[in-house]
């Protein structure tokens, strides 16, 4: 009777006759029933808000090229922060203080790179980028380190170091740069933030789509080896062909839509002027392809799933959030832990400053006003349990798109900013109820 | 047993206070290859606290540990470890989020050649301990909580059992657990004790105690009230050693 002993592997999950197509299906595909809800959720608010724009405004304007891809664009700088977020609250701790880092970094990333660097390199060199994106996320880290220290070693709860810091690095970057705003920034620098020419462009898309669909087969087949060298249950062919299926067609489908957006016809002109082009009768068209915040989202994303999912680091993670004290028992060095933990969440919220003052052009004192709770709100709309030991990075990024896909419908509907904010707050509430009976009932 | 030789592991006069509270004053105890020793003693007598002063989770306010006759220093939970001190403690400490594999090898995980843990390999031992220690056991992919409260005691067993550890401390072991299960835990300490292994008991069931240790040490109120090789006492005396902190009049 035991599960070794059998030469044949059995199916993942055994079938009983009582379950329903659906549950068969779940059963063999393994899906979260969760992500597939909040999945679910989001084509609803996608089609909601494109059906209400056709309908009342006479134009639907969410299921759009150029919307989506603006969408993604500015979907990637809360993304970015609400990754570190999860190994923040999945150890029982908060971070109120992103938004201001953020902030403070960007200022210093500004000055660097605005006041500091051109004088001594001269302006325009090839290093001044790199040196101040170096500059951000170390400064970002070393940020988060400090307040993982007074938290970890002074005892001082994660809340009331972080609100301290949110007010502390809030004024830090008002003092550096007297309130001024430092622009523009490092031409080079300035594509980190996206625009026509901060995308990969419609061959660079096709090359990494392909590149993702090949890893993506990789990854189910050496599932698959795993399961037969270890007589582990197997899924069916089936199941792991359609999951194969599922993941190429939603990263082609990704290619496609952001090659259907094309550059301005502004833009094209310049660009046609520039390079000697002769503009064809009907003007041309040149995709824009990923855009490189997207690109920066997206290996956040994976390195962060591999860093949860495959690392000691994310095991230990899990454990201090599933039960401090055995962690403890069990040797892990739980004050070094939460060091790293928020250290890492430093370094995304600078790397979060790179995006947003790229984006910007320039660095101004209000950047990443509010974005702790945008943040906190994406990581816990996508499951992250603030009772500690529960979340997933995959799930904080579909959370930051949900929020973002809020906000940008809105906007293009023409709702005001009151408004907005009181839906953002409802759904925030609204989302968590419905996780906390999502819970009990799976128990 | 002869008990003579040096001793695997000597706690001498171990002492350690919580805010005024005296929870172990001034103790000393004993273990030798093969031997079981039971550590009796009401609620609050502070059995738990003195051995985690010896698994490392508590770090003592004096006295000294000896393992094999040498001065140990042991400030954490992983330097127990590097001595083979494997300790099943009395609330489990195990990871409820996580499966059974990752809290088996929670903190000694095996890893790839590249780095990764090696999910499948733990799994696989995984099936293989349980396999010999509870055979009835089929939930590795749940998360422990799902677990009853048997369940999640063996794999608390079985993780102490797996890393070849020479000292064993087991804090209330058959709390959880049915008269089955039991007696499967009392089988294994026997046969630990057979390879070898010295073993600290924690019970306050003084049945198990008398019919696996070779010797008990009683405490009370955080002091020792003595220690007793089980052949040459009685039940009652061992009672009235728990109940009213007196040695036998004839073990002086
Ligand atoms: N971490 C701690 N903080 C404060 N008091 C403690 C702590 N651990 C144990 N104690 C106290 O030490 C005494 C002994 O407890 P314990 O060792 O758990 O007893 P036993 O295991 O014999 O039932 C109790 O009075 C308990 O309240
Ligand atoms: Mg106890």
């Amino acid at each position: 009777m035991t599960d070794t002993s059998h030469t044949s592997t059995p199916p993942a999950n055994p079938v009983k006759p009582t379950d329903g197509a659906f549950a068969r299906f779940l059963k063999a595909t393994e899906l979260d029933t969760r992500m597939i809800g909040m999945i679910g959720a989001l084509a609803l608010i996608w089609i909601g808000f494109h059906v209400y724009g056709a309908v009342v405004n006479g134009y639907g304007a969410f299921l759009t090229p150029r919307n989506l891809w603006n969408l993604s664009v500015q979907t990637s700088s809360i993304g970015i922060m609400a990754c570190g977020m999860v190994l923040v609250i999945v150890t029982r701790h908060i971070d109120l203080s992103v938004g201001s880092v953020l902030g403070f970094c960007a200022i210093i990333m500004g000055v660097v790179q605005v006041y500091l660097l051109p004088s001594i390199l001269g302006l325009g060199h090839p290093l001044i980028w790199i040196i101040a994106v170096l500059c951000g996320v170390g400064l970002g880290a070393l940020v988060g380190a400090f307040h993982g220290f007074l938290i970890a070693y002074g005892g001082i709860p994660s809340f009331i170091v972080s609100l301290g810091g949110l007010l502390v690095w809030r004024g830090a970057g008002f003092l550096v740069a007297r309130g001024e705003t430092i622009s523009p920034v490092d031409s080079t620098f300035a594509l980190l933030g996206g625009g026509p020419y901060g995308a990969i462009g419609y061959t660079g898309s096709w090359i990494l789509g392909l590149v993702g669909c090949l890893g993506v087969i990789a990854g189910l087949l050496y599932g698959r080896r795993q399961r037969i060298q270890f007589e582990f249950p197997l899924r069916p062919v089936w199941a792991d062909a359609f999951l194969g299926l599922l993941g190429c067609g939603a990263i082609i489908g990704a290619v496609l839509l952001v090659n259907a957006y094309p550059w301005p016809r502004g833009i094209v002109r310049q660009y046609a002027e520039a390079n000697g082009i002769e503009m064809p009768e009907g003007g041309l068209f040149i995709s824009h392809g990923f855009a490189i915040p997207v690109l920066i989202l997206v290996a956040v994303a994976l390195i962060m799933t591999v860093v949860m999912n495959r690392t000691r680091f994310g095991r230990y993670v899990f454990a201090i959030g599933g039960n401090p004290e055995a962690a403890k028992l069990a040797g892990i060095n739980t004050k070094m832990m939460t060091i790293k933990i928020f250290s890492i969440m430093g370094f995304l919220a600078g790397l979060s400053a790179v995006v947003a003052s790229a984006r910007l052009n320039s660095a101004t004192n209000a950047l990443g006003e509010l974005d702790e709770l945008y943040v906190i709100a994406a990581a816990v709309i996508g499951g992250t349990s603030l009772a500690g030991g529960v979340g997933t990075i995959f799930g904080a990024v579909l959370g930051a798109l949900v929020m973002q896909s809020l906000q940008t419908g809105m906007v293009l509907i023409g709702f005001d900013a009151a408004i907005q904010r009181i839906v953002v707050g409802g759904v925030l509430v609204l989302a968590v109820w419905l996780d906390i009976l999502y819970r009990g009932k799976s128990k | 047993m002869s008990n003579t030789g040096t001793p695997l592991v000597e706690m001498r006069d171990i002492s350690i206070s919580f805010g005024g509270i005296k929870a172990v004053d001034h103790v000393s105890v004993d273990l030798y290859p093969g031997e079981v020793v039971g550590l009796l003693g009401h609620n609050g007598a502070g059995k738990s606290t003195l051995i985690k002063c010896l698994s490392g989770a508590y770090s003592m306010d004096s006295g000294e540990i000896y393992v094999n006759g040498e001065k140990a220093t042991i400030n954490n939970p992983r330097d127990a470890r590097h001595y083979n001190i494997e300790t099943i403690y009395q609330t489990l400490a195990l990871a409820d989020n996580l499966d059974a594999a990752s809290n088996l090898f929670l903190g000694r995980e095996l890893v790839t050649p590249l780095g990764f843990v090696d999910d499948a390999r733990m799994e696989a031992e995984t099936r293989k301990i349980m396999h010999r220690l509870n055979p009835n056991f089929k939930k590795f992919a749940d998360p422990v909580s799902a677990l009853s409260g048997g369940q999640r005691q063996s794999v608390a067993i079985a993780r102490a059992v797996y890393f070849n550890a020479k000292i064993l401390i087991m804090d209330e072991p058959t709390a959880a657990l049915g008269p089955q299960e039991t007696k499967m835990v009392s089988e294994l300490v026997q046969e630990l004790k057979r390879q070898g292994l010295g073993i600290f008991l924690i019970s306050h069931d003084i049945h198990d105690v008398m019919e696996l240790c070779d010797r008990v040490s009683v405490m009370k109120n955080g002091q020792l009230v003595g220690t007793e090789r089980v052949a040459d006492v009685t039940d009652d005396e061992i009672l009235g050693m728990i109940i009213l902190g007196k040695r036998p009049e004839r073990a002086a």
